[in-house]
């Protein structure tokens, strides 16, 4: 097999500007459109048990049509067979049935598009091995043990245009290999391996420190009865945190109509003054432009010393609300979010911690109080009991329930200095470029209840 | 799609060397109306089509899914299929040569699929009215009324001669409404986010007292606002049919999907705490704990003839008098686990492939009335409506929160508490089910939004459930 989409990505752009033309070619006078583009060829290999069980291709392409006149506006977003001929014959029929609907709909007074244009090309991402060949490596390297997990490659590739001339471009090659290594039952490590730029080197390493973590967790188990531990959280525990909070909390329609599980940082709830948040884009796989065509700045400020200083504005809440739209998706979610570094050196996060959890993920992250930012979720895969800053046994799963307020803020005694770049393994419909920068966490308590 | 010419596929499929192969088509389109803070929000509509290749070679299974349905663009997609199936033949967990080879032949039709529908306007007029009465008061600070309405058809055709078309229509439609004051917010929904959902036309609305309903809902959140916080402590929870959705599936359903049990999941969605030893004799709940995997109710939202693997679908019993008997497996876990199964092979659309999925579970009713099952409690809360779910990655240890509740003393229905939550062990819970309410209080819900998979997949399922009683439960409420 070859890698995915390889050789493709200059044929796929061609065929966006020409998609592109095809709209413009649609309009009648007075009409302007909006264009959204999101494509990938992707290969998907899962495996259960050292073996493969599912392999294969998905190859599609989505066109997200908003045809406007005046304040009123409608999209039709339909998928394309990549053949130019028969794809144009569908956007003409997709426009005209726009244009029919439109005198059936009011005015929009929240409608907010670009004043300027602002084109863009970005490509990330070099040519990839087969991705046969990087499964059979990853299975060689696990032989013998009970490997389960997805290997994810290919080209996703992402384009704005619109009737005054702009285009925007952005294809970003990616692979995402996430695996577990499992002892028994529930017992399991997991490791994850994903980058724009291929190394069987950095694979070979990635796979040995999982064996390596894998011996430990195949100890006897403690079992830890309900209570506040002292805890440590490495990068992907907090990532589960991050995403939680992803989800409303940072979005400026969810402060205005206090939805956000964080608006009483409007109030006078704070973070730790050591915490800084920022939705930084420069540093992440999105594209710097959003789906109204709008551009992104390189990052924006959403919590400075503790403090909630900023949100995350799309052009309809700015509308809405009368403030400055700045880049945001519609659903005003982070798309490359990072936390400040802290103090403490990973290699001493152990040592640091001394006596209590260090938990490697989290799972199922819920909202057990939404307004207070209390949460609710369980330990998984890679978590120990650790005395004197070393490991001593595997802990069988536990339930948290705290707040944000007190896990990164009165009871966060530090944050790790080195960081990790975390892609999105998330692949709901297609394979996300989202991706969040994050530290380790050390708490001294955290609330398990169950 | 319907009209994909027989001629054409076989045409395609001409020169694999395969021993079995499929094509599975999927077109699907959905409208979405909604009116936001009295705004009509922009319309919206999608067309989705495109078709998964299957196949079996060599031993080994691939696939490729593409929405270039051209004889050209098929056979493609059926040689890139066949090149994964060959290519991974030596590392592939199952012989695919000892995997069954489907020929179904049938036809599925939703309820209404062509009755008509309101036009644009009319859509609008309808939510805008439930919009203005959910804006009854200042402290309402944000609130929506909107219905998606669906159409997808689907068809399978096999190299063993089988070809099955199901039509099926899908209406959702939702309210919600935040209500804020003096630091204190509130959430009230229609059944939850998108819990509402039957397959059908505009009756649905007629059937779930859409009409109406804005100023409900908002009347509940401002109640909530001055509610004091659910009490703490092990009582017993009455949950209504839009709590119980959530607790079938997310404690029974989940854990009994068969690639769960078998080990795909692991590195996702997670395993189970139920082993394939249990099948015929593990006690999952109390004798009034009857659950069946059934396809047969036409508006339920995952009703069919057909799974997307051409199994035949039908009513099963999965737990009958609490008693495990049959998990939810599809024909190839079913082949490889050596275990009974039901028609639940599923994928959310033509660029996923079937996984085991939850269709339609349900609860089967008992015979009490509402009335009785709240005269029964001596100290509890009535539950409603899931707002949160937390459950760990065997599907055991679960905490649950709810957007409304009320305390129950002396078997009366007492004030209103906020921030209502529970928690449990799956494996335990069931068998605190003390009281099983009738066909009377049977409400047909279920969620567009259920996902698993590797890569990862949304999916449609249905639940209907009545009422139903636990005793000695842990309750608490929201942070002091």
């Amino acid at each position: 097999m070859s890698a995915a989409g390889e050789a493709r990505a200059p044929d796929v752009e061609s065929y966006f500007n020409d998609l592109a033309r095809a709209v413009d070619n649609a309009l009648v006078a007075g009409e302007r459109h909006a264009t959204w583009f999101s494509a990938e060829d992707s290969d998907f290999v899962r495996m259960n048990r050292g073996k493969v069980r599912q392999p294969g291709t998905v190859s599609q392409r989505f066109i997200d049509i908003r045809l406007i006149r005046g304040a009123r506006h409608a999209s039709h977003s339909l998928s394309l067979s990549g053949d130019l001929h028969s794809d144009s014959r569908a956007i003409g029929a997709a426009v005209a049935g726009l244009r029919d609907v439109l005198p059936q709909l009011a005015d929009d007074p929240h409608l907010l598009l670009p004043t300027t244009v602002a084109s863009s090309r970005t490509t990330r991402g070099a040519t990839l091995p087969p991705t046969e060949a990087i499964v059979a490596r990853m299975l060689d390297a696990a032989a013998g043990l009970d490997l389960v997990g997805l290997a994810a490659a290919g080209p996703v590739y992402r384009g704005f245009a619109n009737s005054d001339g702009q285009r925007n471009w952005h294809v970003v090659t990616t692979f995402n290999l996430q695996w577990s290594l499992y002892h028994r039952a529930d017992k399991a490590v997991k490791a994850s391996y994903s980058d724009v730029a291929w190394s069987d080197a950095a694979l070979d390493e990635r796979m040995r420190a999982s064996i390596e973590q894998f011996r430990l967790i195949s100890a006897p188990p403690k079992a830890l009865r309900p209570g506040k531990y002292r805890a440590y959280l490495a990068p992907a525990a907090m990532q589960e945190i991050v995403e939680l909070l992803a989800w409303g909390g940072f979005s400026a329609r969810g402060l205005e109509t206090q939805q956000s599980a964080l608006s009483r940082m409007r109030v006078d709830a704070r973070l730790d003054p050591r915490v800084q948040i920022v939705e930084d884009y420069a540093a992440g796989v999105a594209p710097p432009f959003q789906a109204e065509g709008f551009a992104r700045p390189g990052s924006v400020p959403l919590v400075v010393d503790g403090r909630l200083s900023g949100a995350l504005v799309s052009p309809r809440t700015a509308r809405e609300f009368a403030l400055e739209a700045n880049g945001a998706n519609g659903a005003e979610s982070p798309e490359a979010l990072s936390i400040g570094g802290g103090t403490v050196a990973t290699h001493d996060a152990l040592a640091t911690l001394d006596t209590g959890l260090a938990v490697g993920n989290l799972w199922y992250l819920n909202y057990s109080d939404r307004p207070a930012c209390r949460m609710t979720g369980m330990t998984r895969f890679a978590t120990f009991w650790v005395e004197g800053g070393k490991v001593v046994a595997p802990v069988d799963v536990l339930r948290f329930d705290d707040t944000l307020f007190r896990m990164l803020g009165d009871n966060l005694e530090a944050l790790t200095t080195e960081r990790e770049l975390l892609l999105s393994s998330s692949t709901y419909g297609s394979r996300m470029l989202t991706s969040a920068t994050l530290p380790g966490a050390l708490m001294s308590e955290l609330n398990f209840t169950l | 799609m319907p009209d994909q010419s027989l001629l054409d596929v076989a045409a395609a499929a001409d020169g694999l060397d395969a021993d079995f192969w499929s094509l599975r088509f999927v077109e699907e389109t959905c409208e979405s109306f909604s009116v936001q803070r009295n705004v009509q929000q922009p319309w919206a509509v999608s067309t989705d089509r495109g078709v998964m290749a299957s196949v079996y070679a060599g031993g080994g299974y691939g696939y490729a899914a593409t929405a270039d349905m051209s004889p050209q663009g098929l056979r493609n997609a059926l040689q890139r299929a066949q090149a994964w199936a060959l290519g991974t033949a030596r590392l592939a967990l199952i012989d695919s040569r000892t995997l069954p080879r489907p020929a179904p032949r049938g036809r599925y039709v939703s309820p209404s699929f062509d009755r008509p529908l309101p036009s644009h306007s009319d859509w609008y007029e309808m939510l805008q009215r439930e919009s203005l009465q959910a804006a009854c008061d200042p402290r309402i600070v944000d609130w929506e009324a909107l219905v998606d309405v669906l159409k997808a058809t689907h068809r399978l055709i096999t190299s063993e001669g089988g070809d099955v078309v199901q039509w099926h229509r899908y209406l959702y439609p939702s309210i919600s409404v935040t209500a804020h004051a003096d630091g204190v917010t509130q959430q009230r929904s229609l059944n939850g986010q998108r819990g509402m959902c039957q397959q059908g036309g505009v009756e649905i609305l007629d059937r779930v007292g859409f009409a109406g309903s804005g100023r409900r809902v908002a009347e509940e959140a401002l109640e909530l606002l001055l509610a004091p916080n659910c009490p703490s402590g092990r009582m017993d929870v009455l949950l209504a049919p839009d709590q119980m959705v959530l607790q079938i599936h997310e404690s029974i359903g989940h854990p009994l999907e068969l690639d769960r049990i078998l080990g795909d999941e692991r590195n996702f969605a997670g395993t189970s705490f139920v082993t394939p030893d249990m099948f015929g004799t593990y006690r999952y709940g109390s004798e009034h704990l009857n659950i069946t995997f059934d396809p047969t109710r036409p508006e339920e939202l995952a009703s069919y003839a057909f799974d997307d693997d051409g199994t035949a679908a039908e009513r099963t019993f999965l737990i009958r008098d609490g008693i495990l008997e049959r998990p939810l497996g599809g024909a190839i876990s079913q082949s490889r686990a050596g275990l009974p199964g039901v028609a639940n092979a599923r994928a959310a659309s033509w660029n996923r492939p079937p996984i085991d999925r939850m269709a339609n579970l349900n609860l089967e009713p008992g015979d009490a009335t509402f009335d009785a099952l709240v005269a029964g409690i001596e100290r509890g809360v009535l539950l409603e409506t899931n707002a949160s779910w937390s459950i760990d990655d065997s599907r055991n240890k679960f905490q649950f929160g709810c957007e409304r509740g009320r305390v129950i003393e002396n078997g009366r229905l007492g004030h209103v508490v906020k921030n209502p939550n529970y928690r449990g062990i799956s494996a335990e819970f069931w068998r605190s089910l003390a009281r099983v309410g009738n066909a009377e209080t049977v409400r047909v819900l279920g969620t567009p939004y259920c996902g698993k998979g590797e890569p990862s997949q949304t999916i449609r399922v249905g639940h209907t459930s009545p009422a139903c009683v636990f005793t000695n439960v842990d309750v608490f409420g929201g942070e002091a």
